[in-house]
């Protein structure tokens, strides 16, 4: 799995999808193993977390192994979730072993709550028509410069924002059930 | 939204993701603050008229040398607290050594000089006003780091924020230095470190509402 992180951060997509799968295996057997009295909210922050590890890719330290950074990161969701329900002290405990993170898997890939396809429609166009263009129509850079007259810098920086602002468009769903 | 669809939408055109090094990141934030805090010292305390005779006294270089050790120790534990995952124990203990280092000078000094002079070691001319001057000084670092640490990764907001504090208090401390007339390690010891200690509580407290993510 470490390797595939890597070629990914390297740019090879396939590389990147299959750690990406690998590891939304691993993330849903671990939240459900600690949110069992809860599983409909395991798929929400499982898409959540690949959120963040994407968005968060950057942090990652080739020559560290990539077990107690891909951990740390679901933890932190995962306690992030806990507060935001406020039953942090009582659950909270039982996150502590990186270990088990990976001992199982689970590839039943469920439908999640929040839709992205609606919370995208409400992220403004600089934002949206990027993530449309190059994550969703698989168009590269050069093609939607081209297709929509923006600039190759307004693309990279609205993709960016983009999925920054999905990612807190999930959490604020949270905050208001 | 199925999870296999977020996730080919993720992987689809992934560009080439440069490794930036944390010392790089938080590097560009402490030269960019202290250059701001250069600037606000010169402008509103001014710096001290007798800094060439304070340059030649080996006090100063032990002084410049805490809060520089301060600043070292306290970097390197920003730029762990920035990755998650990383271990951070041994560094911790770090920030220690420049503190008890320190403290044992001034015990040092406090049981060698007489009962007299040992109040002017401690309180000198500005005590008062030196943990506050400090504080305002470590501003600009304390913004323009939180601000870097805002792009990484931290997932213990209450200690990242707190350490975020102590560097830009030492920080702040540096470029006091210039300022401050005082040399004694005693007064150092205890005043100095208590203007670290104020934006290090402020981290601390806004940590969790400035770091999440």
């Amino acid at each position: 799995m470490r390797d595939l992180l890597i070629r990914g951060l390297e740019g090879d997509a396939h590389a990147y999808r299959a750690f990406l799968d690998q590891l939304s295996g691993h993330l849903r057997s671990f939240l459900m193993r600690r949110l069992s009295g809860i599983p409909d909210e395991v798929e929400d922050i499982v898409q959540e977390s690949l959120l963040a590890i994407h968005d968060k890719r950057h942090t990652y330290d080739r020559s560290q192994p990539m077990g107690a950074w891909v951990f740390a990161i679901a933890r932190y969701k995962l306690v992030d979730f806990f507060r935001r329900r406020e039953i942090k002290d009582s659950l909270c405990d039982q996150v502590d072993d990186e270990r088990d993170f990976f001992l199982s898997t689970n590839m039943d890939a469920a439908e999640a709550h929040r839709d992205i396809m609606k919370l995208l429609k409400l992220l403004p166009d600089r934002q949206r028509i990027p993530i449309v263009c190059t994550k969703l129509d698989g168009l590269s850079v050069e093609e939607t410069v081209r297709l929509t007259g923006m600039t190759e810098s307004a693309i990279k920086v609205g993709v960016h924002r983009g999925l920054k602002a999905l990612a807190k468009a999930i959490r604020g769903n949270h905050e208001n059930d | 939204m199925k999870t296999t669809d977020l996730i080919s939408m993720l992987a689809t055109g992934i560009g080439v993701e440069p490794e930036i090094s944390q010392h790089r990141r938080f590097g560009a934030a402490s030269v960019t603050g202290i250059v701001l805090a250069s600037i606000l010292m010169l402008a509103s305390i001014h710096i001290n008229p007798e800094i060439y005779s304070a340059l030649l006294s080996w006090k100063f270089w032990v002084k410049l040398g805490f809060v520089a050790a301060m600043a070292l120790v306290s970097f390197n534990l920003l730029s762990k607290l920035s990755r998650p995952g990383s271990r951070i124990n041994f560094q911790l203990v770090g920030l220690l050594f420049p503190v008890v280092a320190m403290w044992l000078l001034s015990a040092l000094i406090l049981l060698k000089a007489d009962s007299p002079e040992r109040e002017s070691l401690i309180f000198g001319q500005t005590w008062a006003v030196c943990p506050f001057l400090i504080s305002m000084l470590s501003v600009p670092v304390f913004i323009s780091t939180l601000w870097a640490m805002r792009e990484a990764a931290p997932t213990r907001l209450k200690l990242t924020g707190a350490v975020v504090g102590l560097f830009s208090g030492a920080m702040g401390a540096a470029v006091y230095c210039f300022h401050c007339p005082e040399l004694e390690a005693p007064f150092i010891s205890i005043w100095y470190l208590l203007g670290m200690l104020i934006p290090t509580a402020i981290g601390a407290l806004w940590g969790e509402k400035f770091l999440r993510w």
